[in-house]
């Protein structure tokens, strides 16, 4: 249902009854989550949808490669209670239309697929848009990443956005995208990935990474004024605050450093937000132990070369490692991007390759000299007790997510 | 010692296209070859090599790299006796000239008498072409399209996706070998690693049965699903 505060056009109310009977009637028939095939209908009978939901609301997009799920979550954790958002991970217009409809506060959270940022930011007018970070990521669809940065670049402009930015500056593909628009927040953060911002976005020259500073010979650079560092610590507002995530690994407590940026940028109080996200323990599932036969199974979601990097560091020194990669439409259809991960950080190991491309990985894997199995039938892992950190890609977690049952 | 220098991966290599060296030296090293497989990056000087490696890439860093070559004395190498494989935007830079941003024409190295141009529409998907016989499958995702000198052999015909002009797929000549499946083709094609690794090193190899030979058939037998005429186990016709 439409928020009570929101004077809706006969055609968005139309458009708003048609969704909602959808997406019951989808939910009740067990055909997926109940969000986008709703979301479609209600934006073909009017397409101006998300603009009339989104109105007299206080909105914040999340987008980046990855983490924006669990930005996303961070976001509306931290924000206090009755925050509404896409949480099913729908995150493109179809989905937030659904979101909108089911939730009545005025503030909203929603995780924007990168592709879609242009068309979301005219739509929502947000408060504020979190950039989290770019990289290689089913290039079958996006083709490529630069390509990208400057179609952020172009939607951000101070003719279409008067909003703010809050935006990674150790990333130079996203200080690209921010940096021509009026009102941005930069925070400093670990970056791990490089391998996609190697060229100046501006004149294709090399950039120079230091420990803490990049630069290209053209001028363009990491930005200076920033309103938040993240190291050790998280310093921002004046105060130096140690995260202590629930949640593992690097990549999460940089997620956690833009989402109390954003945060604090609308007026929240830092400590506040931050005891709020530290309660955080899973994010649909992700990073959470499920039952699969004897086994207590960690999965882990990791969908292109940078996020599958960045969960090497989590996984358990004890636990068998059990890989999945499919490569439908949601996965991307090319599974090249297994050789730009660093698999070979895994040597000692013996990993279980599974999901559809699992030759693809086991090949992988034999020309990273990594030991490795072919699971052809995932039934004969079930009967040994030893605890597993599953990492997969978007359709085979959702796969083993159905496999697995709640500890 | 088997050098294998891998050209600017730091712009050219978008799709796992590092992927080819760890095949080769993979492969090589399994036959007793000793290898050394070496990157060039920006500011580097391109040393002699056995064998020359070109990646994919985006409009602004293929022509950087073409320019890097072009200073660098690339053509000069490959005359000295180095072998080229190359795949997708490497394949273009190969040619005499090529378009980037928009449909600006640029200068390719002119290694080989071909030019490209920006087609229609993007070709994205699952890619297979026969090479004299012998089915190569990958995945194709470019904007090109490439048009050959008369004395200049294609690759291979395409059986499903787009390659040069959706009748044959890249090019070759005694020394250069160039196609449009991108990325790590060299993994899904155990066959043509040991080829090139073959004619680089003159010397006929032993078979290294692996996993490999499994994904090949696997990968072949979803091509031949979307084309009946294609040899299901994707060994020669």
């Amino acid at each position: 249902m439409a928020p009570m505060t929101l004077r809706l056009s006969w055609r968005a109310r139309l458009a708003v009854t048609s969704l909602v009977v959808v997406n019951t009637t989808s939910r009740w028939l067990g055909r997926g989550s109940g969000t986008v095939a709703g979301g479609r209908v209600g934006l073909a009978i009017e397409p101006k949808l998300l603009s009339e939901l989104a109105r007299a609301r206080t909105v914040v997009l999340v987008t980046g490669t990855n983490g924006k799920t669990t930005t996303s979550a961070m976001l509306r954790q931290g924000w206090g209670s009755d925050v509404g958002g896409n949480v099913t991970g729908a995150n493109m217009p179809a989905g937030h239309v659904a979101a909108l409809c089911t939730s009545r506060g005025p503030r909203v959270v929603l995780e924007t697929d990168e592709a879609w940022l242009a068309a979301v930011v005219e739509a929502t007018t947000p408060a504020v848009v979190v950039l989290l970070n770019l990289s290689r990521d089913q290039l079958d669809r996006a083709n490529e990443v630069r390509q990208m940065a400057q179609r952020w670049r172009d939607c951000l402009t101070p003719q279409r956005f008067s909003g703010v930015v809050v935006a990674n500056a150790a990333d130079p593909l996203v200080v690209f995208a921010a940096e021509g628009s009026t009102h941005v927040r930069w925070v400093h953060v670990p970056l791990a990935w490089r391998a996609d911002a190697s060229s100046c976005p501006h004149c294709t020259r090399a950039i120079t990474f230091g420990d803490d500073h990049w630069s290209c010979e053209c001028g363009f650079s990491q930005p200076t004024d920033l309103v938040a560092r993240l190291s050790e610590v998280l310093e921002i507002a004046g105060g130096s605050y140690p995260l202590d995530l629930a949640l593992p690994g690097e990549f999460n407590e940089i997620n956690a450093a833009l989402a109390a940026t954003a945060l604090v940028e609308l007026g929240e109080d830092v400590e506040l937000v931050l005891g709020r996200i530290r309660t955080l323990h899973s994010v649909q599932g992700r990073y959470g132990r499920r039952r699969y036969g004897n086994r207590d199974v960690r999965l882990l979601l990791a969908k292109n070369p940078a996020g599958t990097a960045a969960l090497f560091d989590s996984i358990d020194v004890d636990s068998e490692v059990w890989v999945a990669i499919n490569a439908q439409v949601a996965d991307g259809k090319d599974p090249s991007w297994l050789y730009d991960v660093p698999f070979e950080v895994l040597r000692g190991r013996r990993i279980a390759c599974l999901g559809e491309r699992r030759l693809d990985l086991a090949t992988r894997l034999l020309y990273g000299s990594v030991d490795c199995d072919v699971i052809d039938d995932p039934d004969v892992l079930r009967r040994a007790t030893t605890p597993v950190t599953l990492v997969a890609n978007y359709t085979a977690f959702r796969d083993w997510m159905a496999r697995t049952s709640p500890c | 010692m088997l050098r294998v220098v891998v050209l600017y991966p730091d712009l050219l290599g978008t799709y796992g296209d590092g992927g080819n060296a760890m095949v080769l030296a993979a492969r090589a090293r399994a036959r007793g070859v000793d290898v050394e497989v070496h990157d060039v990056t920006i500011g580097e000087v391109i040393p002699r090599a056995a064998l020359y490696l070109l990646g994919g890439g985006e409009d602004g860093p293929q022509r950087l790299a073409c320019d890097l070559l072009v200073d660098g004395g690339f053509v000069d190498r490959v005359e000295e006796g180095g072998h080229v494989f190359a795949v997708c935007a490497g394949l273009q830079i190969l040619g005499t000239t090529f378009s980037i941003e928009g449909d600006a024409s640029y200068r390719g190295v002119g290694l080989v008498d071909a030019w490209t141009t920006r087609g229609p529409t993007r070709s994205v998907g699952n890619f297979a072409t026969l090479v004299r016989g012998r089915m190569m499958v990958g995945f194709e995702n470019h904007g090109g399209v490439t048009e050959l000198g008369d004395n200049v052999e294609p690759f291979g015909d395409v059986v499903v996706g787009r390659g040069n002009d959706g009748i044959v797929d890249g090019f070759r000549t005694p020394r250069v070998t160039a196609t449009y499946a991108h990325g790590p083709v060299l993994a899904q094609n155990p066959w043509l690693a040991d080829e090139l690794l073959s004619a680089v090193t003159g010397q006929a190899l032993a078979p290294w049965p692996s996993v490999a030979d499994r994904l090949y058939v696997e990968r072949c037998d979803a091509v031949s699903t979307r084309r009946s005429d294609v040899d299901r186990t994707g060994g020669r016709r």
